[in-house]
């Protein structure tokens, strides 16, 4: 049982870190593992955001060596960078082991990404645009807290709360995904994949990572490989609805788009709200009801239901 | 086939009734017989410690700051009070509200609730003006609740008697493991709707999604609507002038009747093949299945 939650304010930015927050506050009990946000705002065409982190929240209690450790290994992704001819705009560090890049790179990025990832304990959380993809153990709050979310502005994003079900609990297992190598795409799903082993094996066949053990990975890496065989959104929450096994919601976000699709068992639950300016998504009512306080009109999606709506 | 005035139906016997009515032919031995709900002999349906409470005495509750377990405990604390009517505003989606009543109360909740509202209640009338979550009214035993809205999956999950009535569409898996009552969807139902159906009357007026009644033991189901797909051994049944004037009278008491009237229902059934499942030859098991 893990909670997903997803808004987008259509044609104008507003603040969505803290509606999330609020949302996904509201979705707790139904995991308080882990929590994780995918915002978007419009973000500036040649720069990109990307987010790394350099160890799991564990490891920071292994000792005082782990500090300079974890130097080592922000330096060595800073050569990296600079070997592949990056400029870096700006770098914050969000956590003691997460951190924010600002860079401006024309070349091919999930080369780069590949080459980041080559350091030891390294994770590239997301690169894009408008992408911001904060995930770390805790609730709403104080993941928003720490990674000072609540002022974001933004058109649209996704959450999601956790409740380890199918692996460990911790950053790299935590949602949302991002879909390695496609800058701006993220993935938050609620549910368990029956048949993740054959097709994360036939995925690895085709060349693409997998960093943990969670079957929600699997969506992300398989919206990834339908988008670099030139199938859009829509066609992919489609055809996922066969191929994939299992009880299911999941939603997909990208630069523009935010879609959802539900299992043929309608197994998993989803509410909707729709209006001309905005569209809330969630587990349960409370979490819409949560940022709307006025009566609304709210719906369940039915069984193999695939929808998309532009931000 | 001639109507049956309620007179008549008040003189026979709790088997002929049932014949009848053509609702339910057959007895699953040691489950508690069917009954339909009587306003006059409710009475007789009272725990003896339910407490005395009076219609006309009404209190608001503003649940906006509270959480569920409290909502609860205060609607416990007015009905010992005498409280019949009781109005809660600002539900917001809080899961769980008003479960386990077991006794006569009007309970109007002005708002959507979350999941499991109303569940395992005996005897009170809700009224809900927004929307229900998952669950919504499982396990209830009698009373009537009324959704102005839309309502999630598992609508009326394992329910026992009353009438279970959303005006709205519902989710999937509408009435799984239902055991008596009715239900009365005005709109959609999603899939699996009936799924493992014993007993009692599904209404949609609306379409109904695939694998509709699927593996029901016994129980009837009306559908307005296009059916997407039948599931395993539910069969469609002949709509006889009983069921007509069952459905409309029912539909009447909610003010639900279609425009177009109730002769296109359809009616579906359980084939019953499933019952004697493990004395069959393995070429008839695919038959069904």
């Amino acid at each position: 049982m893990c909670g997903i939650a997803g808004l987008i304010h259509k044609g104008k930015q507003s603040n969505v870190g803290s509606q999330m927050t609020s949302m996904l506050q509201a979705l707790k009990h139904r995991g308080p593992d882990s929590t994780g946000y995918a915002v978007y705002s419009e973000g500036k065409n040649d720069e990109f955001v990307m987010r790394v982190k350099v160890a799991e929240a564990d490891d920071m209690s292994s000792g005082r060596g782990i500090y300079a450790e974890l130097e080592r290994r922000v330096s060595k992704i800073d050569e990296i960078l600079q070997e592949n001819g990056v400029e870096v705009k700006d770098k914050i560090k969000a956590t003691e082991y997460a951190l924010r890049y600002v860079i401006k790179f024309e070349g091919d990025m999930g080369r780069l990404a590949n080459h980041i990832e080559e350091v030891k304990g390294a994770e590239i959380l997301s690169i894009g645009n408008g992408l911001e993809l904060i995930k770390d153990l805790g609730d709403a709050k104080d993941v928003s807290g720490a990674y000072g979310l609540n002022s974001f502005h933004g058109t649209h994003g996704i959450g999601h709360t956790r409740m380890a079900t199918e692996s460990d609990v911790d950053i790299r297992s935590a949602h949302p995904y991002w879909a390695f190598p496609y800058n701006d795409v993220s993935v938050v799903h609620n549910g368990q994949i029956t048949n993740y082993w054959i097709m994360r094996r036939q995925m690895e066949n085709k060349g693409h990572r997998f960093t943990s053990n969670c079957d929600s990975e699997l969506l992300a890496v398989y919206t990834a490989h339908n988008l670099s065989q030139g199938i859009d959104l829509e066609e992919s929450l489609r055809l996922s609805i066969n191929e994939i096994d299992g009880v299911f919601t999941y939603l997909v976000a990208t630069k523009d788009q935010l879609g959802m699709a539900k299992d043929t068992m309608a197994a998993k639950p989803l509410v909707l709200y729709e209006s001309d300016d905005l569209i809330a998504m969630a587990s349960e009512e409370v979490a819409i009801r949560a940022i709307l306080p006025q009566e609304i009109d709210t719906y369940d999606p039915y069984d193999e239901e695939v929808r998309v709506w532009q931000a | 086939m001639a109507s049956i005035s309620d007179s008549d139906l008040k003189e026979m016997t709790q088997d002929e009734r049932v014949k009848a009515l053509g609702m339910t032919s057959e007895q699953l031995t040691g489950r508690s017989m069917f009954m339909e709900f009587d306003a006059d002999a409710s009475d007789r349906f009272l725990y003896p410690w339910a407490p005395e409470v009076d219609f006309n005495k009404r209190i608001e509750i503003d649940s906006d700051q509270m959480t569920s377990t409290e909502v609860n405990e205060e609607i416990k604390k007015f009905m010992d009070q005498g409280y019949g009517t009781i109005v809660l505003k600002n539900p917001r989606g809080k899961h769980s509200i008003g479960v386990g009543i077991l006794s006569k109360l009007n309970l109007i909740i002005e708002g959507s609730t979350g999941y499991f509202g109303v569940g395992l209640i005996d005897g009170p009338n809700v009224r809900i003006t927004g929307r229900v979550g998952w669950s919504c009214g499982e396990n209830m035993m009698s009373g009537t609740v009324l959704i102005e809205k839309n309502a999630g999956s598992t609508f009326g999950a394992a329910i026992r008697g009353g009438d279970l009535v959303c005006r709205g569409s519902v989710g999937s898996r509408t009435g799984i493991d239902m055991k008596g009552g009715t239900i009365l969807v005005g709109g959609d139902t999603g899939a699996l709707s009936g799924f493992m159906m014993q007993r009692g009357r599904m209404v949609v007026c609306g379409n109904a999604g695939k694998n509709l009644g699927d593996s029901m033991y016994d129980g009837t189901i009306y559908v307005g609507g296009e059916i997407k797909s039948l599931g395993v051994d539910a069969v469609p049944a002949e709509l006889t002038d009983l069921d007509k004037n069952w459905l409309t009278r029912k539909l009447t008491q909610y003010g639900m009747v279609p425009t177009k009237g109730v002769n296109h229902f359809q009616k579906i059934v359980a084939g019953k093949m499933l019952w004697n499942y493990d004395n069959l030859e393995p070429s008839e098991k695919k038959l069904i299945l």
